[in-house]
């Protein structure tokens, strides 16, 4: 990481604790804020933010390795969570992750060598009525189809910057 | 897309806004609480704890500063009831939580939000704006002296064990999701070691209804033990899937006509954690005296194999156990390698008892619900389905 990189990231959580105040609970807010923004949390990250709360950077380490969404190896800008819990599984998941697999030439687990998809597992989404369901950073995708794979990877694709998917209300309002 | 799966209006479209605040902060706090403990309203997170109770308890600790906490945890495998509340409905659990506060006295509402429902942040973000805006929220909530209250939403990173109430407020302490030995319960040493409420985001929606409609009308509905209505998850086999409400007491076969389930196997209720109820028991009851549920309902048709269902479910708990005691830790990998022998047919009849065992030791010894329950559905479905899942030959699928 070059200087000014590092130098970024201190004053970002510097930024960060002034909004979440400086105490222990003010700890995974600002840890999914630096998540968000690097697409993981280095170990310098750590160091920061344990001398800014007073505490061990293990306690940060025992903290980031808890979380499924906090990671400290690099993810890609793109993180894909397929649902793999029942219900489903039973709406046809294994097909999709198939075809997951084979577009981005990738296994679950793994980070495309450009840096852009990383592809995983996740649990229950809360989507089960409408499912297959997957994440892509925080859009949900529902009824995914293995045909429907190429065009959702293909916007990721074509969308550029760190918050490029992020929260876009979709949900229809009965 | 995520589309509203709503085969009927619920109960909470009717509700005039903030009709439920304003009937609660015209009362004197001990006949708020009166109120919902007389409606017998159970908590709707899965635990069915006494709401009145709970909030009896907190009101009733001596501390300068108090919490009310909103379970939007909502992790649990075929739940997502929380989820449709808070998209259509987030202005009656954002009240419930203020009548929240004003019964133990709280001025702070946090609301933990599962990661996976980021993309509902902003909508609730604007929906608690709009409130502070008309005066709901802040100082003198509503115009009443005195009472000032505000909610908070902190998001989780994906730890289903984190729906566990002191998992949560570990979570919110910074700390990894570990469920603490209970007693002591939150309402003494919740957040900060603050007394504190957690409820269910169902469960403060439905307290916003009972302080407009009036607790003779929840108790009207339901069981002596199991009163008012309850939102159902309902997803898998049917035609239908979808929310629903229904009242508690409602047999599974009644259940099943209403989502186009007629003709199903079994029955997941509750989710993972929850119990697999075959066909010859759709007379059962949803209720909290007989089959209890925070509100997940899967179903399955007659072609599903309830080995893999049993496998599934144990690979989530494999994962999900925070590894905090031996019970949970170890025994649910070897539960799920006794699933893996079933499907190659080399797991004796006194091999499986022993797992059957075990399963029972992990329900009573395990630290916390997760470990306790996780056993449930393998239970079940070895018990009712040992035809099919035992003696298989090499490759067999039903
Ligand atoms: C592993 C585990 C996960 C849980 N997840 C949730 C959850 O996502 N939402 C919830 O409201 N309660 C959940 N609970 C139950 C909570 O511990 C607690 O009982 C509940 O939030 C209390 O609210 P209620 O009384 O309104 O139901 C979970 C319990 C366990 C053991
Ligand atoms: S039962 Fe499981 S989840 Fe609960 S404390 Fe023990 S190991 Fe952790
Ligand atoms: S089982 Fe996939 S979203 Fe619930």
């Amino acid at each position: 990481m070059l200087v000014t990189d590092q130098e970024r990231l201190k004053s970002d959580i510097g930024k960060w604790l002034e909004r979440y105040g400086r105490d222990r609970s003010a700890l995974i807010p600002v840890l999914q804020e630096i998540q968000k923004k690097y697409s993981r949390i280095s170990e310098y990250g750590m160091q920061v933010v344990a001398d800014q709360l007073g505490i061990h950077p293990v306690e940060v380490y025992s903290v980031v390795s808890f979380y499924s969404f906090l990671d400290h190896k690099p993810k890609g800008k793109f993180v894909i969570r397929l649902c793999r819990t029942i219900s489903c599984d039973m709406q046809g998941k294994a097909r999709v992750a198939q075809q997951l697999k084979s577009d981005l030439g990738i296994d679950f687990g793994e980070t495309t060598r450009d840096g852009k998809f990383t592809l995983e597992w996740a649990n229950c989404l809360g989507m089960c009525d409408q499912g297959p369901a997957m994440l892509v950073n925080d859009v949900v995708y529902t009824r995914v189809t293995p045909a429907m794979v190429h065009d959702i990877l293909e916007a990721c694709r074509k969308t550029f910057g760190v918050y490029a998917l992020e929260s876009k209300h979709e949900e229809g309002h009965a | 897309m995520i589309t509203p799966n709503h085969k009927a209006p619920l109960t909470f479209a009717s509700i005039e806004l903030d009709a439920g605040l304003k009937a609660a902060l015209a009362k004197p706090r001990s006949d708020l609480i009166a109120e919902v403990t007389a409606s017998q309203l159970k908590g709707r997170g899965g635990a069915g704890f006494p709401t009145g109770v709970k909030w009896n308890l907190a009101a009733a600790a001596q501390a300068d500063v108090k919490f009310v906490i909103c379970n939007a945890d909502e992790g649990e495998p075929g739940t997502f009831k929380d989820r449709v509340i808070l998209t259509d409905h987030a202005d009656l659990v954002f009240e419930g939580m203020t009548i929240g506060g004003y019964a133990i006295g709280s001025n702070t509402g946090i609301l933990y939000l599962r990661g996976e429902y980021t993309y509902l942040r902003p909508h609730l973000d604007a929906v608690l704006a709009a409130r502070r805006q008309k005066g709901l929220l802040g100082k003198n909530v509503a115009g009443k002296q005195g009472f000032d209250f505000d909610i908070e939403i902190r998001m989780g990173s994906g730890a289903y064990v984190c729906g566990e109430e002191t998992a949560l407020i570990e979570s919110l302490e910074g700390c990894r999701g570990e469920p603490r030995n209970r007693p002591p319960f939150p309402v003494d040493t919740g957040f900060n070691n603050k007394p504190s409420i957690v409820n269910n985001v169902e469960t403060f929606a439905w307290v916003t209804c009972i302080l407009v409609k009036g607790s003779a009308w929840f108790k009207a509905i339901g069981t002596q033990r199991s009163t008012g209505l309850k939102i159902m998850s309902v997803s898998g086999d049917c035609a239908q899937p979808g929310i629903y409400e229904f009242p508690l007491g409602i047999t599974i076969a009644k259940m099943l006509e209403a989502v186009g389930g007629v003709g199903a196997k079994a029955v997941q209720i509750g989710g993972a954690s929850g119990q697999c109820i075959p066909a010859s028991e759709f007379n059962r009851t949803i209720a909290y005296e007989d089959v209890s549920t925070g509100g997940a309902i899967i179903v399955f048709g007659p072609h599903r194999d309830m080995l893999a269902v049993a496998r599934n479910f144990l690979e989530f708990f494999v994962e999900e156990s925070c590894g905090q005691c031996t019970p949970c830790r170890d025994g649910n990998p070897k539960l799920l390698e006794g699933v893996e022998l079933l499907e190659q047919g080399r797991c004796s009849m006194r091999y499986l008892n022993e797992l059957a065992s075990l399963g029972e030791t992990m329900q009573v010894a395990s630290k916390c619900g997760l470990g306790q329950s996780s056993p449930n559905a393998f239970l079940s479905i070895i018990k009712n389905f040992k035809g099919e899942v035992m003696g298989r030959t090499q490759g067999e699928t039903h």
